[in-house]
């Protein structure tokens, strides 16, 4: 089990979102919520990340780039995004709210609650 | 515990090294610097410049103190080592102190040769070397009228000239008859020559400096020849030597320079040196773009890879002079064996002389015009066959690919709004400050920051030019043989010769094995990881669709909205009523919101929500249509116009033609791209000449055209051959396509693949030898066994589902 580095508190509602293997090792899915879609990257050491599916440079789908390390290259016009914070990895500049997510046993649980806003557009 | 790493000499080539070594191992080292200089790491290159008053101090500083601070580095300025004590490792400072290394870098640079004649040591005569020279000069400028300057090399002219521009008057005196004599040819310095006397230099050719006269002060310098002149000021910019008596002392091997091995150690393998200081095989370097190769290999070992090798540089020159653009590279004098190919033209002042063996570029000199000077460089040093273009190459690489500026607009008349990359929108203006306020000093670091370049690259050249004008000549060569991505120091043809020799069949075997910097690589080398594994083991490998993008990885293309389009196959653009009844149903069933004739003559359906894909593709399928690889870089479209069949010019069967070569070479994944068509007469309608591969029919068979594209660089295709038979075209383009696809690097279309390659060596690999020919074509049919298998028809049965379907739905 691992936790993501947030705010996440007791009261914390998780959503159960799915298993780990629905999600292919260096790969992403998406969830639909009613505040937009919010993509689950699976890394190669099975870490889970969720971010806004929105790339803060033009609102490429993240959900649809490479993952690479903790990182996902949007496939609109390839700014690396970092997972663990949603921040653009220098030089660009911008940062996409990220959602607080973790693994119990094989069960993805997710929280619509973002970890943090995003100043940036 | 940290190792300690001590550098001594605080310049561009020790301080890059260490950037080097915090890239690689940040972690590793416990660092400490001394530099004698009061100053951090400043950019020793942009001296000429200060000194001409265009750019200040800080301008010129790479590495201020907040650099060392941020990265942990004690940094003593000001503090000379005087000693080395190998057996106890440690080195001695002036003041007494000593400081302790487990390995230490010498980066001592040099220091300028001061001629051995009376007075050599007058105040008023000096070197031009740091900081400090420079402000002396600026203070004679102040006071002072005439300057003389020994040497009229590259150092001596820059000095020249920014004392000249400082208000002095100046003569420079030379000990031959031409100046430069190291980098240009007679004709060459003798343009030089006339365009800095038309700015008011004065020479002395052919004089021998036989004192330097003075109570004081230095008042005159006397020839050989009895005749004198006054000096106020003299600079001594005949050369310069290596600074090695540090270590000589401590008894490393020592001769020019330091002698250092292949791995930039000394004899003692503690103790590495980089820069002017060191002897490698034999010769010594003052330029800025080998004391960098030196540092990215010395790194290298320092970061314990142990991998990389420095084997030499060939080095190219420009002066900084504002407004004169001169350039040379390599054997540009030349021998009884070479040639010469020489372009002059007085009245503009242009001059371009290239010396050629055996159709290979040994050296170059260029003045007036040198912006071909980088594309020489490079066919110099890739030892390119420039027979196929050697009529024009003196005229340049034709364009550099700005397409929206035309040939003649040298980057240095740009005005700042001008756009230099068109796809991202990136002024000239944007480049140079990113250029200046950013430190930047390479094509990736511009990319990076700027974005000019990065997409369809074809601006390269204009913003390597840039690099080249706004910090000085010999920053913007890029590595000889350029890795593959940050992720790797090996090139393409380095991984693509470990896959095949080792065996490796999986992206994660390669990255193991060649020992990759990064846990998984990244979008740039995975993609071309990928295909290299695809192309390499048909049918063995398992494609890693991970390390797809989404494009090819979904089987269509995603839009600016994040949905997609779809091109399904029409063979040859010969369609029926029929067919195109069923596509109508189909693209009215599942509204689609726009559908567009492409190109390559196929029907473009836009504007398809992922989640319908498989839907759409399954009634697609049903229809009998296939996909179309619109999306990969694959085999696309063959264009073909009526032929025979109709028109009364048409001199074979071109439509048929199409639909055999489609059907042959449908599904193949590329390194790029590849597009084909058929014209049935040399009117040439399906515009076959700017294709990757073409066919033109003609009364007595087929030409065969190779290497074009449209785009954002046009290129027509060179002519192949002729062949008789329609199955001989078969063959040719199953063989031309097996030899792109192993031998072209990812990313890399037919059209720059052959200007690289030669188009001499494609016809040696296939046309002059039947046997290669046919053995590159069995290959490409094997290989096609497995993937001419229609990616559409699978997932529309349920493949790669979770691609298609959210993880969940919530709220």
């Amino acid at each position: 089990m691992q936790a993501v580095p947030g705010l996440e508190d007791q009261d914390t509602q998780w959503i159960d979102v799915g298993s780990l293997k629905d999600i292919p090792s260096l790969g992403a899915r998406v969830v639909k919520s009613a505040k937009g879609d919010i993509a689950i990257f699976r890394t190669a050491d099975d870490e889970v990340f969720a971010l806004r599916d929105r790339c803060p440079h033009r609102g490429g789908p993240l959900s649809q780039g490479i993952v690479h390390g903790k990182r996902v290259a949007c496939p609109m016009h390839d700014w690396k995004i970092h997972l663990d914070s949603g921040e653009a990895v220098a030089p660009d500049e911008g940062c996409t709210t990220r959602f607080p997510v973790r693994l119990e046993g094989d069960r993805i649980l997710l929280s619509l609650i973002p970890n943090k806003k995003c100043t940036h557009k | 515990m940290k190792e300690k790493l001590i550098l001594v000499g605080n310049g561009m080539a020790g301080v890059r090294t260490l950037e080097e070594v915090l890239k690689l191992a940040p972690d590793h080292y416990d660092i400490t610097v001394y530099g004698e200089e009061p100053y951090g790491n400043y950019n020793r290159i942009m001296l000429s410049h200060l000194l001409a008053g265009e750019k200040t101090v800080d301008d010129i500083i790479i590495n201020d103190e907040q650099w060392y601070s941020d990265n942990g580095i004690n940094l003593h300025k000001g503090k000379a080592i005087t000693k080395i004590d190998r057996r106890n490792r440690k080195v001695v400072c002036a003041d007494g102190s000593s400081d302790s290394y487990e390995r230490l870098l010498l980066a001592t640079g040099s220091q300028p040769f001061m001629i051995p004649v009376p007075g050599n040591d007058l105040p008023g005569v000096i070197g031009f070397r740091d900081i400090h020279d420079v402000n002396s000069m600026l203070e004679a400028a102040k006071k002072k009228k005439h300057a003389v300057i020994i040497g009229g090399g590259l150092l001596g002219l820059e000095a020249a000239n920014g004392l000249m521009q400082q208000g002095m008057s100046v003569t420079v005196v030379h000990l031959l008859d031409t100046l430069m004599e190291r980098q240009l040819d007679a004709s060459a310095a003798t343009m030089l020559k006339r365009s800095l006397e038309e700015r008011g230099l004065h020479f002395l050719m052919a004089a021998e400096t036989e004192a330097i006269i003075g109570d004081q002060h230095v008042e005159k310098v006397r020839f050989k020849d009895g005749t004198e002149i006054y000096a106020d000021l003299v600079v001594m910019a005949v050369g310069i030597r290596p600074n090695i008596s540090l270590a000589q002392t401590a008894g490393i091997h020592c001769e020019r320079g330091i002698v250092v091995s292949d791995t930039l150690q000394t004899y003692d393998p503690r103790i590495y040196a980089v820069g002017e200081c060191v002897q490698h095989r034999g010769l010594t370097y003052g330029l800025v773009a080998p004391l960098f190769e030196m540092s990215r290999v010395c790194a290298n070992h320092l970061a314990h890879l142990g991998i990389r090798r420095y084997e030499g540089s060939v080095t190219s020159t420009k002066l900084k002079v504002t407004g004169i653009d001169l350039f040379s590279a390599g054997n540009f004098e030349g021998d009884e064996n070479t040639e010469e190919l020489v372009f002059r033209d007085e009245a503009q002042g242009i001059y371009r002389k290239l010396v050629v063996r055996d159709n290979r570029i040994q050296g170059a000199v260029m003045y007036g015009d040198t912006i071909d000077g980088s594309w020489y460089f490079d066919l110099l040093r890739d030892e390119t066959d420039i027979s196929d273009f050697r009529k024009t190459i003196l005229f340049g690489q034709g364009h550099l690919g700005d397409s929206g500026h035309g040939d003649d607009n040298r980057v240095a008349a740009m005005s700042d709004s001008a756009e230099i990359c068109g796809c991202n929108g990136v002024s000239k203006g944007d480049i140079v400050k990113a250029i200046n306020e950013k430190k930047l000093f390479t094509l990736d670091d511009v990319r990076a920051h700027t974005k000019a370049s990065s997409s369809c690259g074809s601006c390269t050249g204009l913003v390597e030019s840039l690099l080249a004008l706004t910090v000085g000549g010999d920053y913007s060569v890029a590595p000889h043989l350029k890795p593959l991505c940050a992720c790797t120091d090996y090139s393409h043809d380095d991984i693509r010769g470990a896959i095949a020799k080792n065996e490796l069949k999986s992206v994660r075997k390669v990255l193991d094995f060649l020992e990759w910097k990064t846990p998984d690589g990244c979008g740039k080398c995975r993609p071309a990881l990928n295909y290299y594994l695809v192309c390499a083991w048909p049918g063995e490998y398992k494609d890693d669709y991970q390390s797809r993008f989404i494009n090819e990885r979904v089987h269509a293309n995603i839009q600016k909205d994040g949905s997609y389009s779809i091109v399904p196959r029409i063979w040859g653009g010969d369609t029926t009523p029929a067919q195109l009844k069923s596509l109508a149903q189909i693209a009215e069933k599942y509204e689609v919101p726009t559908v567009h004739i492409t190109g390559g003559q196929r029907i473009d359906l836009l504007g398809i929500a992922k989640s319908v894909l498989p839907a759409i593709w399954g009634d697609l399928s049903k229809a009998g249509f296939v996909s179309g690889h619109a999306y990969g870089k694959a085999v696309r479209t063959v264009k073909t116009c009526v032929g025979s069949d109709w028109c009364r010019f048409g001199t074979q069967n071109s439509t048929k033609m199409g639909i055999d070569l489609e059907k042959l070479t449908w599904g193949s994944w590329t390194p790029h791209k590849f597009k084909l068509a058929v014209s049935g007469c040399p009117r040439n309608c399906a515009e076959a000449t700017i294709k990757d591969f073409g066919v033109v029919a003609v009364d007595s068979g087929w030409e065969l055209h190779v290497g074009g594209n449209g785009g954002v660089k046009v290129r027509a295709t060179d002519f192949l051959c002729h062949v008789d038979s329609a199955e001989a075209v078969l063959e040719y383009c199953a063989a031309f396509l097996q030899l792109y696809r192993e031998r072209a690097h990812y990313l890399e279309r037919t059209a720059p693949w052959i200007e690289r390659v030669g188009l001499s060596f494609i016809k040696d690999e296939m046309v002059d030898n039947a046997e290669g020919r046919q053995t590159l074509a069995q290959r490409f049919y094997a290989s096609q066994k497995f993937a001419q298998v229609d990616p559409w028809a699978e997932r529309a049965e349920g493949l790669d589902k979770h691609e298609f379907t959210p993880l969940k739905k919530v709220g």
